[in-house]
């Protein structure tokens, strides 16, 4: 099967290579005619382009074949399948036919320059649309999935139920064990890991900004900023591994010297770690948004006798208020998607406490626990992943549309 | 008022005292910062140390120069040279043959059994069966091989299982230890450079395992989501920013663009797994799958690199060829995208390194099978780097996280890498006009 593919589209680019040069020499010969008998008549396009255009119809109508042939492979039923080399025939037949008959066209009237940038630009436009067509493949899929879950499980217990225990729909024999798809618990745990990484994130996030946009000097700010930027280059499954090889035990540790007991995948190894990696993205927001304070608010506020810090909190930090909001809301969106920290760091039971030294499970870790191993796609166990994959979704997208608007209200104010 | 004495308001005991204490708060204010940017540099040095004072231990391994003897009558009692026959023989039997021979005064059956977990049982076993099966006229000769030792002995020649533990809750009896400190003593055992680390694939056994079957199916992964995500997202940037009208379609465009970039990883995963895998019926755990949900992911990311490479070209470069009779596509395509050019490339490489970072959309569509083979297609099952290093974190011996360590370090290098290349590209290339 790949083998077949790799050979036709070598075979497809060779005869639109071909017909590309045929074509550029032909346009040529016919242009040197012209230029020859003295008339002054020029071509309207270059050689090349009649070339590309000879190229691009046999490039066409090959896949068109091509696709033919794969679609008429692809019915079911009948078995009698298209030989290989009888498609490669009909691929290279009809692109030299299509070539013969498009160089009739090279002439001096002939806007080939006009088709292949029509070409260009619809190919160009189609890139575009891909972005539309990813958001579209993305509401489609996650939401076609979770109305075949609903069908099985009511949306009301999905969002308010108590228990989660979908492995238990797997025992079909049991009688009465359909096992239980109340998410509460597992929004819960995602709340509480998410408070703990703001709540480290954002004073730290937060203070790095202010000192570097209001005290380091230049110097010092170059150095640090990227310094910080590289925990954001840090890819997650290190974190994860972090806090599951090292924090973990340190919390769990330090709780014992305390006389308390802590298991070692918890919401709060998770949460800080969490928030270690987002603090380089508070801080790189907020300090776009204090930059984005004019000036003169400062130099009004140091008129009046207001020290550095004083013009900072009351005067700068209401102003970039809005800015900063947005950014928190980002960096919610950002902890609460995460997945590969909790996966490894806060543990896979649901359960539903506000103790951040619990171990709790959250969307991500419960969408990974679904899906990976072994699954029937139809049974309600991994159905519901996509169902909280919508919910996650829907979130994350909520909180970005309201931080990019707040932050957009607010850069008007300054404009 | 104006008879005051001549202390000013601002000189009293009160406002001095206000003074001081609003000072002592501005130092305080800006000690917090500093403590902010050191502690955020704290965490990043302790995640740093944690993972290379485990990982550098795993690029060195001990291993046992051992002679053994290819017996025929325990390889080819019939002397027919079968390959099926020799590659099917008791291997382990002559591994242990070769230990009892060299310390004869084992006897008892615990302590040969002792004996044999110091080496790497199936390092040992596949590595003579690979010698003999290639070239079976080795049977009934000496060799002498080097391999592998268990990683128990290689955990307590590190250091990381302690000698003064009692022996129970020891994994190395004191018998074992006794033989791994003459095998050592007469440099038997030695420590090499760990290839087997970089050349293996997954495996069981810690001292087997290497990272090559998973760089292998990264690097093709991420072949395939550049393949298509380079074209398709630097496409996109050009035609929003040179061609696009102005209207409700392409500020929705706009829109989806932004919001993609910021939809948490796992979504993409989601996607794939029911687009790609269920309805399109794509092979599952393949890097082919794999690149083309990294491809949707990092496509935003080029899409804006790409558009701002774009906009920092001065518009005289487009003017210019416009005014001496170029088309529009002419002008964008010979003129501004060549001179945006190594903005575009620092942009793809640092998404690029984002991609290969990437883990959970790949658990989602299946790639995180336990693979023994180098893949050979993008249609091969294969795992990824990040995706191993989440396998083996999930085993908790020593040996393990030495491994999971050591992987990390390899793709921390590798990113420390792209995204230098980067930066170079940038202060080299980059024109400032």
């Amino acid at each position: 099967m790949g083998n077949y593919t790799a050979s036709i589209i070598a075979l497809i680019a060779i005869v639109t290579a071909l017909a590309y040069f045929y074509g550029r020499r032909v346009a040529r010969k016919r242009l040197a005619v012209f230029t020859g008998n003295g008339t002054g008549k020029r071509f309207h396009s270059q050689p090349n382009y009649h070339g590309l255009f000879l190229g691009g119809s046999a490039a066409f109508t090959a896949l068109v074949i091509f696709a033919a042939g794969m679609f008429v492979n692809a019915q079911p039923g009948d078995g009698a399948a298209i030989p290989p080399h009888l498609v490669a025939m009909a691929i290279a037949l009809s692109a030299v036919a299509v070539t013969l008959m498009n160089t009739r066209l090279i002439r001096s009237d002939f806007r080939a320059r006009r088709y292949v940038e029509f070409f260009i630009n619809s190919a160009l436009l189609l890139c575009s649309v891909i972005a539309v067509l990813t958001t579209l493949g993305i509401v489609l899929s996650l939401l076609f999935e979770s109305l075949r879950f609903f069908e099985q499980v009511s949306i009301f217990e999905f969002l308010t139920g108590l228990q989660w225990s979908p492995q238990t729909a797997l025992r079909e024999d049991q009688a009465g064990q359909s096992g239980s798809f109340g998410a509460i618990p597992i929004f819960a745990g995602t709340f509480l890991v998410m408070a703990v990484a703001i709540f480290v994130a954002a004073p730290i996030g937060l203070m790095i900004a202010i000192y570097l946009s209001e005290y380091a000097t230049k110097r010092t700010r170059g150095i640090v900023k990227p310094a910080i930027e590289i925990l954001a280059g840090v890819p997650t499954v290190v974190y994860g591994f972090f806090a599951l090889l090292t924090v973990g035990p340190t919390v769990r540790a330090f709780a014992e010297s305390l006389g308390f007991a802590v298991p070692t995948q918890s919401a709060i190894a998770a949460g800080s770690v969490m928030g270690i990696m987002i603090i380089p993205f508070i801080s790189s927001l907020s300090d776009d948004v204090i930059n984005a304070v004019p000036q003169t608010l400062r130099d009004g506020s140091y008129a009046l006798g207001a020290t550095k810090s004083e013009t900072m909190t009351k005067v700068v930090f209401a102003g970039a208020l809005p800015g900063i909001i947005g950014a928190l809301l980002l960096a919610v969106s950002r902890a609460i998607g995460e997945t590969m920290i909790v996966v490894m760091a806060a543990g896979r039971a649901a359960n539903l406490t506000g103790n951040p030294f619990e171990a709790v499970t959250t969307v991500t870790v419960q969408i990974v626990a679904l899906l990976t191993g072994d699954q029937e796609f139809d049974s309600p166990k991994t159905l519901a992943a996509f169902a909280l994959g919508l919910v996650l979704f829907v979130i994350t997208l909520v909180l970005n549309v309201i931080a990019l608007l707040v932050v957009r209200k607010y850069r008007e104010r300054y404009e | 008022m104006a008879n005051q004495p001549s202390q000013s308001i601002h000189q009293s005991d009160r406002a001095l005292k206000r003074l001081k204490k609003r000072k002592a708060k501005e130092i305080r204010f800006k000690f917090f910062g500093i403590v902010a940017i050191i502690l955020a540099m704290t965490a990043l040095a302790w995640l740093l140390v944690s993972v290379i004072g485990t990982g550098y231990k795993a690029f060195y391994q001990h291993s046992i120069t051992m002679t053994v003897v290819l017996e025929e009558t325990t390889l080819d009692p019939t002397n027919a040279r079968d390959p099926d026959a020799l590659r099917q023989a008791n291997y382990r039997r002559i591994i242990q043959e070769a230990l009892y021979t060299r310390f004869p005064d084992v006897s008892d059956r615990k302590g040969k059994r002792d004996l044999f977990r110091v080496v790497s049982a199936s390092g040992a076993t596949n590595h003579v069966r690979q010698m003999v099966y290639k070239n079976p006229d080795l049977v009934g000769q000496t060799l002498t091989i080097v391999v592998p030792t268990s990683d128990d002995v290689d955990q307590l020649l590190k250091g990381n299982i302690l000698r003064d533990v009692p022996e129970q809750r020891r994994k190395v009896s004191d018998q074992q230890i006794g033989w791994v400190d003459e095998l050592v003593a007469n440099g038997e055992i030695k420590a090499r450079f760990n290839v087997i680390f970089f050349t293996g694939t997954d495996s069981r056994d810690p001292e087997l395992a290497g990272i090559a079957s998973a760089l292998a199916g990264s690097a093709m992964a991420l072949l395939v989501a550049f393949a298509l995500a380079f074209p398709i997202g630097v496409g996109a940037a050009v035609y929003l920013d040179e061609f696009a009208p102005k209207n409700k379609f392409t500020d929705f465009i706009e829109i989806n663009i932004n919001n993609l970039a910021a939809v948490p990883s796992i979504v993409f995963g989601l996607l794939g797994l029911a687009v790609f895998l269920n309805f399109m019926g794509l092979p599952r755990s393949a890097p082919l799958v794999g690149g083309m949900v990294l491809a949707l992911m990092t496509f935003p990311t080029i899409i804006i690199a790409t558009r701002s490479a774009l906009r920092a070209v001065s518009p005289s470069i487009r003017d210019g060829a416009l005014s001496v009779g170029a088309s529009h596509i002419q002008a964008v395509f010979h003129h501004k995208l060549p001179l945006a050019a190594p903005g575009i490339l620092t942009g793809s490489i640092i998404g690029m390194a984002q991609a290969l970072g990437e883990t959970a959309p790949l658990l989602m569509i299946g790639m995180v099978a336990f693979v023994t083979e180098i893949p050979t297609s993008v249609t091969d099952p294969a795992a990824a780097l990040p995706v191993q290093i989440f396998l083996w974190s999930d085993s908790p011996e020593r040996a393990w996280a030495e491994r999971t360590s050591a992987a990390i370090l390899v793709l921390l290098t590798v990113l420390i890498t792209m995204n230098g290349i980067a930066i170079f590209l940038r202060s080299r290339l980059e024109k400032r006009w």
